[in-house]
């Protein structure tokens, strides 16, 4: 399946991959609106004086947070796509404490949230990858 | 090919879902004790609390059993496994002919004797649906609930009730909340802030007896109640197992693929024990996250594939009015603690491995922890100094990242 890749080499560390999720999943028509707003991206940059680099859900082949769900909330979809039901989540957050990425992160409403690969919004395939300015992420097979 | 499971929680859908993933045809039969459509067990606490639903708290959709061609008995335990006919005999005397059978049966509340118990009206057990639909019927604005136990499952009912009756009690024989997962100041910040909603504690002591509404403790103080919970603890379901011959230590002993010592009898969940990787032996590690790696694995084992979990762990993820929680591993070892007024970390190490820890207030990214335990990375592969910070992929080294980020081999 197609996938959101990243390469640290060329990762400016602008963070603007966590505007355009913030966005894409905020169902506002312009983004400005963010501004001055506690934002909640799925994916996140990392970064320390050497490397930077953006991290979201790995769609994992064996997914350890669908398996370990205690609400049944979560799931792989026949595409591939891991998907959170947040109207199951309670919010316990015993998928936080077995993500080996640090990828899935609660959301505004207390409940978790995880990249669903831009499936779930209007925007159809990835914000981040689509706004990146230097290539930096890419949606494609490896 | 006739499958049958014996159970309808975790581990049986697990098992069900591992079956599919291998065999599309063989015949699988559920046996559940219940009446219930498969439901999330840890949820119950939400329900009261209005957190969750009958219908949300399914856990699957109610499409499961026919998508993938399960028969089910529902409100029918299995009295005995007989191996050699290969047949589980029910209680109401019918029996279910098996080439692969799953004892999923999870486990009990163990009550240690307390006196005059039997005379108290309104007492329950906090393990299933009908218990916390029971509890619910009976808890009223004026009542007085006594909890017994401060264990997970007594916080979590003590949370679920919190603002639907006059006042709750917890007592517990430990010094402590949460006893077998937290240390000592880890509990305290726990315990403080579960008593700023309004709950007693009483630690370090038992009841010695119940008189009418009373409860006389040892230590000779005396508390009222209309309603007592008792969460003291739970022992596995283990006796389909021990009653025709098959090896049980403290729960149904297993090896890697989650066969039982009777042929092509397989088990999982809270009524077996695992090898916990962290701590060199076999426990009962009661978590779904586990009975679903267990279920899971004996499925595909028993349709003909081919699948082993070798790398069980304690594992505990728990929130208290917004206070969350996050455990895991073994406690024996050098520690690194943090605090701050508001959270705690201890990460322990051994042998140049993580091997367990205790998070607090901050459980963010906590899972990058876990995957360091269950994986056994060595510490000097990484950047341990900044990652005891803060759990983070730019701790990892560059291979780990390239093959975890971007997915590819070096």
């Amino acid at each position: 399946m197609k996938k959101v890749y990243v390469n640290e080499k060329w990762c400016l560390g602008c963070h603007l991959c966590e505007y355009n999720c913030a966005f894409a999943n905020s169902g506002l028509n312009d983004m400005a609106k963010l501004k001055n707003k506690v934002i909640f991206p799925k994916i996140r940059v990392e970064e320390n004086d050497k490397i930077c680099f953006a991290v979201n859900c790995r769609h994992c082949d064996d997914p350890i947070c669908v398996k370990s769900c205690i609400a049944g909330a979560l799931s792989k979809s026949k595409d591939g796509v891991v998907e959170i039901d947040t109207d199951k989540c309670v919010g316990c957050f015993t998928c936080v404490l077995v993500c080996p990425f640090g990828c899935v992160l609660p959301g505004e409403d207390g409940v978790m949230s995880k990249c669903e690969l831009c499936t779930n919004n209007s925007f159809g395939s990835p914000a981040c990858v689509k706004g990146c300015p230097n290539n930096a992420i890419v949606f494609e097979e490896r | 090919m006739k499958y049958v499971i014996i159970g309808n929680s975790t581990a049986a859908v697990a098992c069900v879902e591992g079956i599919r993933s291998t065999d599309s045809f063989g015949q699988i039969t559920i046996i559940s004790s219940e009446k219930y459509h498969t439901y999330s067990r840890p949820l119950i606490s939400y329900l009261l609390q209005g957190k969750t639903d009958m219908e949300r708290m399914k856990y699957r959709g109610n499409d499961f059993y026919e998508k993938n061609k399960c028969s089910c008995l529902f409100e029918r335990t299995a009295a005995k496994i007989n191996p050699e006919e290969k047949t589980v005999t029910l209680s109401n005397g019918g029996t279910v002919p098996y080439d692969k059978l799953l004892v999923a049966t999870g486990s009990k509340p163990f009550v240690p004797p307390m006196k005059g118990l039997e005379n108290v009206k309104n007492k329950f057990n906090f393990m299933s649906l009908d218990n916390a639909l029971d509890l619910e019927k009976k808890l009223k604005k004026s009542s007085r609930v006594l909890i017994i136990g401060a264990g997970l499952i007594g916080l979590k009912c003590a949370e679920g009730i919190s603002g639907k009756c006059k006042s709750i009690t917890v007592v517990d024989l430990a010094d402590k909340v949460m006893p077998s997962v937290l240390d000592e100041r880890s509990s305290e910040m726990v315990k403080d802030h579960i008593e700023k909603q309004g709950i007693n504690f009483i630690l370090s002591d038992s009841v010695a007896e119940f008189n009418g509404s009373r409860a006389v403790l040892k230590s000779g103080t005396e508390t009222e109640f209309d309603i007592v919970v008792l969460a003291v603890g739970v022992k596995p379901n283990t006796e389909l197992i021990a009653e025709c011959g098959g090896k049980v230590n403290k729960g149904i002993v297993t090896d890697f693929t989650g066969l039982t010592s009777i042929e092509d009898v397989y088990a999982a969940g809270d009524c077996t024990e695992s090898y916990d990787i962290t701590s060199n032996s076999n426990k009962i590690l009661a978590l779904l996250p586990n009975a679903y790696l267990q279920g899971e694995t004996a499925g595909i084992n028993m349709a003909g594939g081919s699948k082993t979990f070798e790398n069980a762990v304690p594992l505990n993820s728990i929130g208290f009015f917004g206070l969350h929680i996050a455990t895991a591993g073994s406690y024996e070892g050098e520690s690194y603690v943090t605090s701050t007024s508001n959270s705690y970390k201890r990460l322990i190490t051994r042998d140049n491995r993580l091997v367990g820890f205790i998070l607090v207030g901050d459980v963010a990214k906590a899972g990058i922890y876990t995957s360091m335990i269950r994986e056994q990375m060595p510490l000097d592969s990484l950047d341990f100094q900044s990652i005891r910070e803060n759990p983070s992929m730019i701790a990892m080294n560059e291979g780990y990242r390239r093959l975890k980020l971007s997915a590819i081999k070096q």
